[in-house]
């Protein structure tokens, strides 16, 4: 996936000229290619987050369109309120490319697993939050960033993750995509997760549970109508993150259902990480499967939860 | 021992011209006005921005957007009632709106906002951002082969900030001879003396050793104000810092050189008084 969006960078350069990269201290060779053919347009800067945001601000009042681009961690908590008042506050068209959205840099530790930074990016005005699934959702996305108003957050996965969005889906930034129709059960995912609720969905088919996937790659601008038709759809919406339970998916998906179904909301569980730190290391995928987020877990959150509102009438539930 | 600069003692003891108190007494109308505001740190910069704005600056009030506008930006956005008395006085909005300041509908905030103010290129308030969005305005420039010039205002305290320092460096990795930071150094920030809060010095020598071409002088001398602006880059390919000692609340003597004024939410009747005998009636 980060291949893949690095080198949609160099492509959309190749044919719009105001298309800027700029890295703070990437691996070496990022954007090679790009660096050879567009010197002057591929622009390393060095471990000063907060300098490079106020930098790409400038670059954009004077219309150019810069692509950002480090560790996920580094560009939202180092950086935040220039993120805030040099990009929301004056919307500008800044990408953001966030390497290892989620648990990526699992062995790496705390400081490098960006756990929290859907809900402080999308707690900003102005802001979009992005998070594509695979490689060929980030280069749909991707081919949608140059004329964007405002600036975007993206976050992106590993790398390598199982291409499962569809060329037929399209991409378009605020339009959730409905992977498989509502039935007892329907999961929102966004980012990776996707890949979890499919592999879910088959697990609970076997069981005689029918599944819907409902793919919110864009937690903002938030697809409020594709979610009330799911919503309306089915007996138990289950949002799937990668993150805190606080302000990511389930807490916008929460927001929305509430403003606009109140007394008529469905059952709701929210399956995402823990309010803490990860200590662990491992991979992205040990840790999601000790935090409930691996598919068979998925499933068997699911049905339990399906059973007990047999019994019960609905209710919000929540790891 | 940190040696008293000559410029520091000179700005001291300098007088002021009536164009500079008419534009202190548009500040103070406005402090008057609102009833509050930054009073300090807008008398300290008030020479450096009318030398910009009368002298320096390649702008047009008509055409406050014109593509090859001067771009300048006051990173120390506390000190907005100077830049909203010459953006006022220049015409870039009516006079009358000075004596909004603050209020609900105004344009006029207490730190300027980019898209409210006519002739404000970016909002600043939170400070140790004005550099950044200046290198990058720069490099737009060189990068667009565009002519103007990008001019930015900082504050001493702002300085502390260490985003400053990475706009510094990365100003001079590129060489931007078309970027200019004007340090308002008036020595004393909200709490009190820079030397006690974080001590700055040697100021130059920081500079320089950033990559940038340092001027230093009574940065109340609208003569050598004019003089070293118009000669900018004062050297071909470095960046320009030109560090302007001042006195934090200059031309009001009970503020001057005075924490206390830093910022006013509400001003005595002998205050009031004080103001009218340094200035005149306003």
């Amino acid at each position: 996936m980060r291949n893949t969006a690095m080198n949609m960078v160099h492509k959309l350069a190749t044919r719009d000229e105001r298309v800027l990269y700029i890295g703070s201290d990437p691996g070496a060779g990022t954007l090679r290619a790009m660096s050879k053919e567009f010197p002057k347009r591929h622009l390393i800067e060095g471990i000063s987050e907060a300098h490079i945001i106020g930098m790409s601000a400038g670059l954009a009042m004077e219309g150019f369109v810069p692509y950002v681009n480090t560790i996920a961690t580094f560009l939202t908590r180092r950086c935040y309120e220039q993120v805030a008042v040099d990009l929301c506050l004056h919307n500008l068209p800044v990408r953001l490319i966030a390497n290892g959205g989620g648990l990526v840099y699992a062995p790496l530790g705390p400081t490098h697993q960006a756990i929290e930074d859907i809900a402080i990016m999308r707690a900003l005005p102005n802001m979009t939050v992005i998070c594509p699934c695979d490689a060929d959702e980030a280069a749909r996305l991707m081919e949608q960033t140059l004329d964007w108003t405002g600036p975007i957050y993206i976050r992106l996965g590993k790398g390598g993750d199982a291409v499962v969005s569809k060329a037929e889906h399209g991409f378009e930034i605020g339009k959730a995509i409905l992977m498989r129709p509502p039935g007892d059960v329907v999961m929102v995912t966004t980012g990776i997760m996707l890949q979890r609720a499919l592999a879910a969905a088959d697990l609970l088919a076997a069981q005689g549970i029918r599944a819907g996937i409902l793919h919110m790659h864009t937690v903002k601008p938030l697809d409020t109508e594709a979610l009330l038709q799911a919503a309306r759809a089915t007996r138990l919406l289950v949002t799937l993150e990668e993150h805190v339970p606080s302000g990511g998916l389930g807490s916008a998906v929460a927001e929305t259902l509430i403003d606009k179904l109140g007394s008529g909301l469905p059952a709701m569980l929210r399956l995402s990480l823990p309010d803490r730190f990860m200590h662990n290391y491992g991979s992205q995928d040990s840790l999601l499967k000790k935090h409930g987020l691996s598919a068979d877990a998925i499933a068997t959150s699911i049905e339990r939860t399906l059973a007990a509102s047999h019994t019960s009438s609905p209710q919000l539930h929540s790891t | 021992m940190i040696q008293i600069s000559p410029h520091a003692e000179a700005a001291l003891t300098c007088t002021l011209d009536e164009r500079s108190l008419y534009l202190r007494r548009l500040v103070l109308g406005s402090v008057r006005s609102a009833g509050r505001g930054h009073v300090g740190p807008a008398l300290s910069l008030i020479e450096m921005v009318r030398v910009l704005y009368d002298d320096v600056l390649r702008i047009d009030p008509k055409n406050p957007r014109h593509p090859e506008r001067d771009r300048a930006i006051l990173s120390k956005g506390h000190g907005c009632l100077a830049l909203y008395a010459l953006l006022a006085d220049r015409g870039f909005f009516p006079l009358s709106e000075l004596d909004g300041f603050c209020g609900p509908d105004s344009i006029l905030g207490g730190h300027p906002e980019y898209g409210m103010v006519p002739g404000v290129e970016a909002s600043t308030g939170a400070l140790g951002h004005g550099l950044s969005i200046g290198v990058g305005l720069a490099l737009a420039a060189r990068m667009r082969e565009r002519s103007y010039r990008t001019f930015v205002l900082l504050g001493d305290g702002e300085i502390n900030e260490g985003s400053v320092w990475e706009a510094a460096m990365g100003a001079a990795k590129h060489g931007l001879d078309n970027l200019v930071a004007l340090i308002d150094y008036n020595k004393l920030q909200s709490y009190g003396p820079t030397d006690y809060v974080l001590p700055l010095e040697p100021l130059a020598d920081k500079w320089r050793s950033f990559g940038f071409a340092v001027q230093e002088l009574n940065g109340h001398d609208v003569g050598a104000l004019r003089t070293v602006l118009k000669q900018v880059p004062a050297v071909p390919g470095k960046p320009t810092a030109i560090i302007c000692h001042t006195v934090k609340g200059k031309g009001l003597p009970a503020a001057e050189s005075n924490a206390d004024w830093h910022h006013k939410n509400k001003l005595t009747d002998s205050e009031l008084d004080a103001i009218r005998v340094a200035v005149g009636d306003f």
